[in-house]
């Protein structure tokens, strides 16, 4: 059941006044809406499509009839420091040998494109808008250490991020509606984390980067869920002793309804 | 159907949830072990964070062994006397237990530490187990009458003073071993995060002679007040208790327990200890499985300043 949300921005009105006016000579801007400023994630939740809409300021008619234009989406999840182990072998037995922490690791990171990677941009030009699952730049902790383990470490981060859903990419999720309208559709994981997610819209034209725009968007657990979490962090023995009545009761209870003597 | 579970921030399936609780369930009904060395396993096999696996298992095995214990008190086949012995022996153990498990902690390679421990324990008690279980199925299929108790095979626990009667339990022993037996499944329990059923049944059996149907219903019994322990400790300092997930695996788990308790009781003693021995082999050989042969993915992730 995916609970689809749209997220909407009426920007359409304000572009066709300033389009108006448009010389030759303004440089593009893009820009992105969103019409809550809060996703709240109930009982239900099994991920989601979160949709979002947005527009190019003074598109260039030829550019964009020819579809060079090219528009990347990034919903970010709040930053964590982050462990990287790695298991070697000891006396015949896999255990955790080496690791590497790294600083502010988005915990989630969904993006949205209008066409395939290679076909957009430049490596280098990824690499410097540190833009995409496989580009995104990582800081280690140790700004010392060794490159080439660095670059190993970093490797198995974002392949281990990618494993599990938290790092996700849509080829083809952008998609034009007009001349200067877009909609972008990017995944939220089962998995994703709460807190304050950025969504950030990058414009490409003729494969050189133009322009970047950002929103922030919260995710929030809605009330019982919420009531729960907030119950075991200021209560926590009580919480204990509620989730160990609980099972007695359950027990009790399943006893009573399942009784097979 | 998805579900979201408040503490492990993350959306699951209920029903796989409710299968595992009910398989897990109905062992623990049959065997009297709590289940909590399945259900950890299995929950962090399905992504949930370890920390949050090791108490919400903990909260869910209450659930199934007050409901197996039920059964049993109903049955006349749980001794209530031998139980509370084992349990003061049980929470002195676990007390220093908790104490060592910090230390363990404060040096580092704990989980190794824990996993070593697992497949050298399960390996030898399920080993010992299987080869008299195995014995005693082939002396009663050769028409020989299957005793535990041979006369005059009384060991030098039974030369200790302090005597006391469990009558349920068809024993008089010395209450030293009981009070022992207790501390030392309390103190493996705290370390290991288990109720330490998977111990204390083998030991009551082959021990104290405490016979077998006995064996399930008094173990039941103590391992409710270890889980109960153990899931108050984390929710205080830990804050790990998911009760949305624990309640779901209840749910399956309490079902299971019951046809679990009436499986077990249509086998005999010996084949009951058979099916143990291979299920605890199964678990210390898929756990060195894990320790010996190159994992599929070397590296893990384990995320700061949360859980």
């Amino acid at each position: 059941m995916a609970l689809r949300r749209i997220v909407t921005a009426c920007l359409a009105c304000l572009l066709l006044a300033g389009g108006a006016e448009a010389q030759e000579q303004n440089p593009e801007n893009i820009e992105i809406g969103l019409s809550t400023d809060r996703v709240s994630i109930t009982s239900d939740f099994a991920g989601a499509d979160l949709t979002i809409f947005g527009a190019i300021d003074n598109p260039d008619p030829l550019i964009s009839r020819q579809g060079r234009y090219d528009i990347i989406v990034v919903l970010e999840g709040p930053a964590r420091p982050v462990v990287v182990r790695r298991k070697g072998r000891v006396l015949g037995m896999w255990i955790n040998t080496r690791s590497e922490t790294f600083l502010n690791v988005p915990i989630s990171y969904s993006v949205s494109t209008t066409r395939a990677f290679q076909d957009m941009t430049t490596p280098t030009s990824y690499k410097q808008l540190s833009l995409g699952p496989a580009n995104i730049y990582m800081e280690p902790e140790n700004k010392r250490a060794n490159p080439v383990t660095i670059q190993e470490f970093t490797e198995a981060l974002r392949d281990r991020k990618q494993a599990t859903g938290l790092y996700n990419e849509r080829i083809g999720g952008v998609q034009f509606l007009s001349q200067n309208l877009f909609r972008a559709t990017v995944e939220l994981a089962p998995n994703v984390p709460v807190g304050t997610h950025k969504a950030r819209a990058f414009l490409f034209r003729n494969g050189v980067f133009i322009k970047e725009t950002s929103a922030q968007l919260a995710i929030l657990k809605a009330g019982f869920e919420q009531s729960i979490f907030l119950a075991s962090r200021d209560y926590g023995f009580l919480y204990g002793v509620f989730a160990v009545l609980l099972a007695m009761l359950t027990g009790w209870l399943g006893r009573l309804i399942f009784r097979k003597d | 159907m998805g579900i979201y579970l408040p503490i492990a921030e993350m959306s699951v399936n209920v029903f796989v949830l409710l299968a595992m609780g009910a398989a897990v369930g109905f062992l623990s009904g049959m065997f009297g072990v709590g289940g909590g060395f399945l259900i950890t396993p299995l929950l962090i096999f399905y992504n949930i964070p370890p920390a949050i696996a090791v108490a919400t298992g903990a909260n869910q095995v209450i659930a199934s062994s007050f409901s197996g214990a039920l059964a049993h008190v109903k049955r006349g086949t749980l001794d209530f006397k031998l139980g509370t012995m084992l349990l003061i022996g049980g929470i002195a153990g676990s007390t220093v237990g908790a104490y060592v498990f910090a230390l363990l902690r404060s040096i580092g390679q704990l989980d190794l530490f824990i996993s070593l421990l697992y497949v050298a324990l399960l390996g030898t008690v399920g080993g010992l187990m299987m080869v008299e279980s195995v014995n005693a199925l082939r002396r009663t299929s050769s028409g020989a009458a299957p005793t535990m108790k041979k006369s005059g095979q009384h060991n030098w626990i039974h030369k200790l003073p302090l005597k006391m009667r469990f009558r349920t339990s068809k024993l008089f022993v010395s209450v030293i071993p009981v009070l022992g037996l207790g501390a030392a499944i309390g103190f493996l329990a705290a370390i290991m995060g288990v109720g330490g059923g998977f111990i204390m049944v083998p030991a009551l059996i082959y021990l104290l002679k405490v016979p077998t149907n006995v064996v399930v219903g008094t173990s039941l019994f103590q391992i409710i007040f270890v889980a109960a322990y153990t899931t108050l400790v984390h929710a205080t300092a830990n804050q790990t208790v998911d009760v949305v997930l624990a309640f779901v695996l209840m749910v399956g788990g309490v079902a299971g327990a019951q046809y679990g308790a009436k499986a077990g009781q249509k086998l005999r003693g010996e084949q009951l200890r058979a099916l143990l021995a291979a299920l605890v082999l199964a678990v210390a050989l898929r756990l060195a499985f894990d320790l010996f042969v190159r994992p599929a993915n070397l590296y893990s992730l384990t995320a700061l300043g949360g859980i």
